[in-house]
């Protein structure tokens, strides 16, 4: 079996001078991605998303352990990674603001080699697919934020690489956009051979919907890693509960209820809503006492489906935040 | 990686750099910035010598040496300080660094390609104002007598040299937070002095003339002046009269050679601390 990703006891701190204890962004990682998949990251802020694709990408080394890319050490043999992955970070507009969309497009491809009459075709194809003809020969800073992340997304594409990172790619998109990409990265590795990705995000959604296979990721360390379906198979039907009530106190200490293995609140003005994982159904008696002894009225209740959200609830004891 | 693909980066990268360069919405802004500004603050410098030392009016020799070197310490000033603002703007300003720096190429040819542009932007600064000198200001330079062939090998040898030791400060600026211009701002003074740009290195103490003797600038400027200045006897000026220009022009190659080799190593070392330390995609500006 070939990995594109092979990732042994990485570990990876920050800070820690002067007597600090240093921060671990990720711990002990054990990690491998086939060839061909869809690899997804979901984790909340500062899980270390980001920091393992910058390791994987080779813009940061690791403190131990060993990572393989395309079946070279990202330490020793850097160089060899390049010419076949490329990277995009979303939320971020970077790019020349002085150059067009053309422009910037055209330089990278040529700092990847790519002969001109191919890259030329490339760019249009992909600038129609992403609907950014019309800002083709718009410079930079005269085009939407969410457009330049638009031809952010373009660029890590238009070099063809054999695996592509994407950190958050649709943040702070629109409903369109993150379809355009979402749906652009799902047939990208469908129609080619070998083509492997590794997005994070932390919309479970888009994990869900559009990943092979997911790794939960908390606080530098990889909790389950699994397909969407086998993930969820293991947080039961009958235990996933959602609750509206209306606010009371101490809505944490529902948590710590015998039976109940995590909670995520979400405080609307007049209401809350609770998702619960449960040991099983007998524990929601408790929960109802519990928010009725703190002036809490049930508005509703519901048994729900388990989401990759009760997957993290579940491993974690909170919600992905 | 072939030369090929290093032709191409360096392509590439002068392009864009060009692009940077030249890109004001007004054509007369980027005269104002790119050209008269050096120029200005050159003559600046030369009227203050001017009127400090009124009696070296009357060497002509002297006052060509102080004029020439003023005028090409302008590549110091401004290309060598121009490839560290580079990785200042790529990473800060355009965000961009790290998806150069993740790209096939080599960094160290993208930067030379992005100072490029600065080189002759700053050649067209020193020719307006090694005219405006001859014009205006009474320098005296005998087109006739210059020794074109000795100048070109010296501007090309040069001109590599003050790339790389800009490269090598660029790399020290990947790890630095803010501009770090304080390093960059001792450095110059410090080829400002020891380089022999406005006085002979003569009239440094031992030390700081061994200092001069070992920074390649200094015999670039020493073969450029007798190579444009020929006939006018500065040669006898900036203390290494006793040395041909073949024998300055081989001090000038060695010492290039040591500087290259020293910044290469600087440029590995600080590109490595800069993935350990995660400082590649660091921005200060907020
Ligand atoms: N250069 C750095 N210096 C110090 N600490 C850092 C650095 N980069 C990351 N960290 C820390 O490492 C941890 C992981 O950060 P990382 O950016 O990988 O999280 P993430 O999962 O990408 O989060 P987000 O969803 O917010 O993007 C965080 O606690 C962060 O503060
Ligand atoms: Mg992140």
């Amino acid at each position: 079996m070939v990995f594109a990703i092979e990732a042994e006891s990485l570990t990876r701190t920050f800070g820690g001078k002067k007597g600090k204890e240093p921060l671990v962004a990720l711990d002990n990682v054990e990690l491998q991605v086939e060839e061909g998949e869809l690899f997804g990251l979901l984790g909340p802020n500062g899980a270390g998303k980001t920091t393992l694709i910058k390791i994987l990408s080779t813009l940061l080394l690791p403190n131990s352990g060993t990572v393989k890319v395309l079946g070279h050490d990202v330490v020793k043999d850097s160089q060899s990674i390049r010419r076949r992955i490329n990277m995009v970070s979303g939320g971020e507009s970077s790019g020349y603001g002085i150059l067009t969309v053309k422009e910037n497009l055209w330089m990278f491809t040529q700092f990847y080699g790519i002969p001109s009459e191919v890259a030329k075709r490339r760019i249009d194809e992909m600038l129609a697919s992403f609907g950014l003809m019309d800002k083709k020969n718009s410079t930079l800073r005269t085009i939407s934020t969410g457009q330049r992340q638009k031809m952010n997304v373009v660029r890590g594409f238009v070099t063809d690489p054999d695996l592509i990172f994407l950190d958050e790619p649709t943040l702070g998109l629109d409903v369109n956009a993150s379809f355009i990409i979402r749906d652009y990265i799902r047939r990208w590795v469908k129609e080619r051979q070998g083509k492997t990705v590794l997005l994070t995000t932390h919309y479970m959604l888009e994990a869900d919907e559009l990943c092979d296979r997911v790794a939960i990721i908390d606080r530098g360390r990889i909790l389950a890693c699994d397909t969407p379906a086998n993930l969820k198979k293991g947080v039961s039907r009958n235990s996933t509960f959602s609750i509206v009530t209306t606010p009371f106190k101490d809505v944490g200490g529902a948590g710590q209820l015998p039976g109940v293995k995590g909670i995520e609140a979400k405080e609307q003005p007049d209401r809350l809503e609770i998702n619960f994982v449960l040991e099983d159904e007998s524990v929601i008696a408790d929960i109802i006492s519990y928010i009725t002894a703190r002036q809490g009225k049930v508005l509703s209740l519901a048994k729900s489906q388990p989401t990759l959200e009760d997957v993290f609830i579940q491993l974690v004891g909170r919600g992905l935040g | 990686m072939a030369v090929r693909e290093h032709l191409r980066t360096l392509k590439y990268a002068t392009w864009l750099g060009w692009q940077i360069e030249s890109n004001w919405t007004k054509p007369w802004l980027f005269v104002a910035y790119s050209i008269a500004k050096p120029i200005s603050a050159t003559l600046i410098l030369v009227l203050m010598y001017l009127v400090i030392f009124s009696s070296s009016l009357t060497r002509p020799d002297i006052y060509a040496f102080m004029f020439s070197g003023n005028a090409f310490y302008m590549y110091v000033a401004q290309v060598l300080f121009g490839i560290v603002m580079v990785i200042h703007e790529d990473r800060e300003h355009y965000q961009t660094l790290k998806q150069i720096y993740i790209a096939p190429i080599s960094f160290y040819v993208y930067i030379l390609g992005r100072a490029v542009p600065k080189i002759v932007i700053t050649t067209i600064a020193i020719l307006i104002t090694l005219a405006f000198g001859v014009l205006v200001l009474g320098l005296e330079i005998d087109l006739a007598a210059v020794n074109w062939g000795l100048l070109a090998l010296a501007m090309i040898v040069g001109l590599i040299c003050i790339c790389m030791i800009g490269i090598a400060l660029a790399g020290v600026s990947f790890l630095t937070a803010k501009h770090g211009m304080g390093i960059n701002e001792g450095i110059a003074g410090m080829f400002y002095l020891f380089c022999g740009v406005v006085f002979p290195i003569t009239v440094l103490p031992q030390w700081g003339q061994a200092v001069g003797l070992g920074i390649p600038i200094t015999y670039w400027l020493e073969i450029v002046r007798r190579a444009v200045l020929s006939g006018s006897g500065v040669e006898n000026i900036g203390g290494l009269q006793s040395y041909s220009e073949a024998e300055i022009f081989l001090f000038l190659l060695v010492s290039c050679a040591i500087f290259f080799v020293i910044s290469l190593a600087i440029f590995r070392y600080a590109d490595r601390l800069a993935r350990k330390k995660g400082k590649l995609d660091m921005t200060t500006s907020y």
